[in-house]
């Protein structure tokens, strides 16, 4: 687990009050509460993403949520992928030819 | 030799700072590899146009780079791991998508929106077999559980009990998956899985980031002055570590490998110790001594005038 010096070491640029809106927004959901929060690494790779997308891609806050949730549906659908590829690897070879054949 | 920073960025020799940084964000925009997961072009030309930029942003590396100093491929950093190489893993659990309610739910489990017709199918035929559901549990593990792996057991509300394997370097949050354990199948299909949410308790004194773990250690005034070996309890047992003379509150100590074990692909983390010397209870001896010094120079409170 990470604390919040370690983020405000790595993004020097960020505002404790945007950090505090953006938890508050649940566009980060670290551990913890308010004074004590404490982030895995996915967190603190999705902050990372968000200032990107704000500073560099230049997509405003307002727009943010949208984004977010288009960025979220695109992952939960590989890691979707990702089950349903694990299943078929686990069916007779002759299905699995069957199923590649039908996606060809 | 890397390619031209100006042609990767697509703009003239004498383009101006703000060209540039256009030229970049719209080469960001469509190139950045977090909203193209899986696209490796994407994410080369996304290192290639961030590392023009990086190059021509900074006046000094430019003029540099137009005198041929220096190569297009300037001085390139490891970027930083990105987001979709967390997302990508059960870790992106954690920001499923839950159609804006804000709660996270079990999104990448559910097949039935996407493939409607199979599950529909199912449905169609009552007598035929189908897999059971899915049943989801909770579970707190001890810090040290969690740390070196354990197994538990997790009594479910119907007074059946579940041995659940808690494998080494589980994470707060992570889930795991045990086959056959949920709701049982119907007309000989198989039974649904048990999902476990696993959360750690906290340690009275070990604090967990990421593979690294971090311990305050407490040293009497003896071992801080006179240095010395001292006992240190790891997450795998207590290790004796030595103590440099005129060791101080706050001093930081790095025991390699004895932090979260390595498990799969993952390198064991590192302890790190800091040291709190302690004055303990009262010494007539030492506060004698004391009393029969002079005053010393230091004044730990220098600097601090408001």
């Amino acid at each position: 687990m990470i604390g919040i010096e370690t983020i405000f070491v790595q993004f020097r640029e960020l505002a404790p009050e945007e950090l505090d809106r953006w938890i508050a927004n649940r566009w980060i959901r670290p551990e913890g509460g308010p004074g004590d929060w404490r982030f895995h690494e996915i967190d603190l790779a999705r902050l990372r993403l968000i200032v990107e997308l704000r500073d560099t891609l230049e997509v405003n806050e307002a727009a943010l949520p949208t984004v977010l949730s288009l960025v979220d549906q695109v992952y939960d659908m590989r890691r979707r992928m990702q089950r349903l590829n694990q299943a078929m690897a686990g069916l007779p070879p002759d299905m699995v030819a069957l199923l590649a054949g039908a996606l060809q | 030799m890397a390619d031209d920073p100006y042609s990767l960025l697509g703009v003239p020799k004498d383009a101006s700072a703000d060209d540039i940084r256009k030229a970049y964000r719209k080469l960001a925009k469509k190139h950045h590899p977090d909203l193209n997961p899986g696209n490796k072009a994407a994410e080369e030309k996304f290192k290639a146009v961030s590392a023009a930029n990086e190059l021509l942003s900074d006046p000094e590396k430019r003029a540099r780079f137009d005198r041929g100093e220096i190569d297009g491929s300037g001085a390139e950093k490891p970027p930083p791991r990105s987001y979709r190489q967390y997302a990508d893993t059960g870790a992106g659990e954690r920001y499923a998508y839950a159609g804006g309610e804000g709660e996270a739910g079990f999104g990448a489990e559910n097949f039935e929106d996407l493939f409607s017709n199979l599950f529909r199918d199912r449905g169609a035929r009552p007598n035929g077999p189908a897999k059971g559901r899915d049943a989801q549990y909770s579970l707190t593990a001890s810090f040290l559980d969690a740390v070196n792996g354990a197994t538990n057991r997790l009594t479910l509300p119907d007074g059946q009990t579940l041995d659940v394997k808690i494998p080494a370097g589980t994470e707060e949050g992570q889930i795991l998956r045990l086959r056959g354990r949920g709701q049982p199948g119907r007309g000989g299909g198989p039974a649904g899985d048990a999902l476990i949410e696993i959360h750690i308790a906290p340690h009275r004194f070990f604090k967990r980031e990421g593979q690294d773990i971090r311990l305050d250690l407490p040293i009497s005034v003896r071992e801080a002055v006179l240095g010395g070996k001292v006992t240190v309890p790891t997450p795998g047992g207590a290790v004796v570590m030595t103590v440099k003379p005129g060791a101080d509150t706050g001093t930081e100590m790095r025991l390699r490998g004895r932090g979260v074990p390595a498990h799969g692909a993952v390198a064991a983390g590192d302890l790190y110790v800091r040291l709190m010397v302690v004055v303990g209870p009262p010494d007539e001896k030492l506060a004698a001594f004391l009393r029969g010094q002079e005053a010393p120079d230091f004044n730990p409170r220098a600097g601090m005038e408001a």
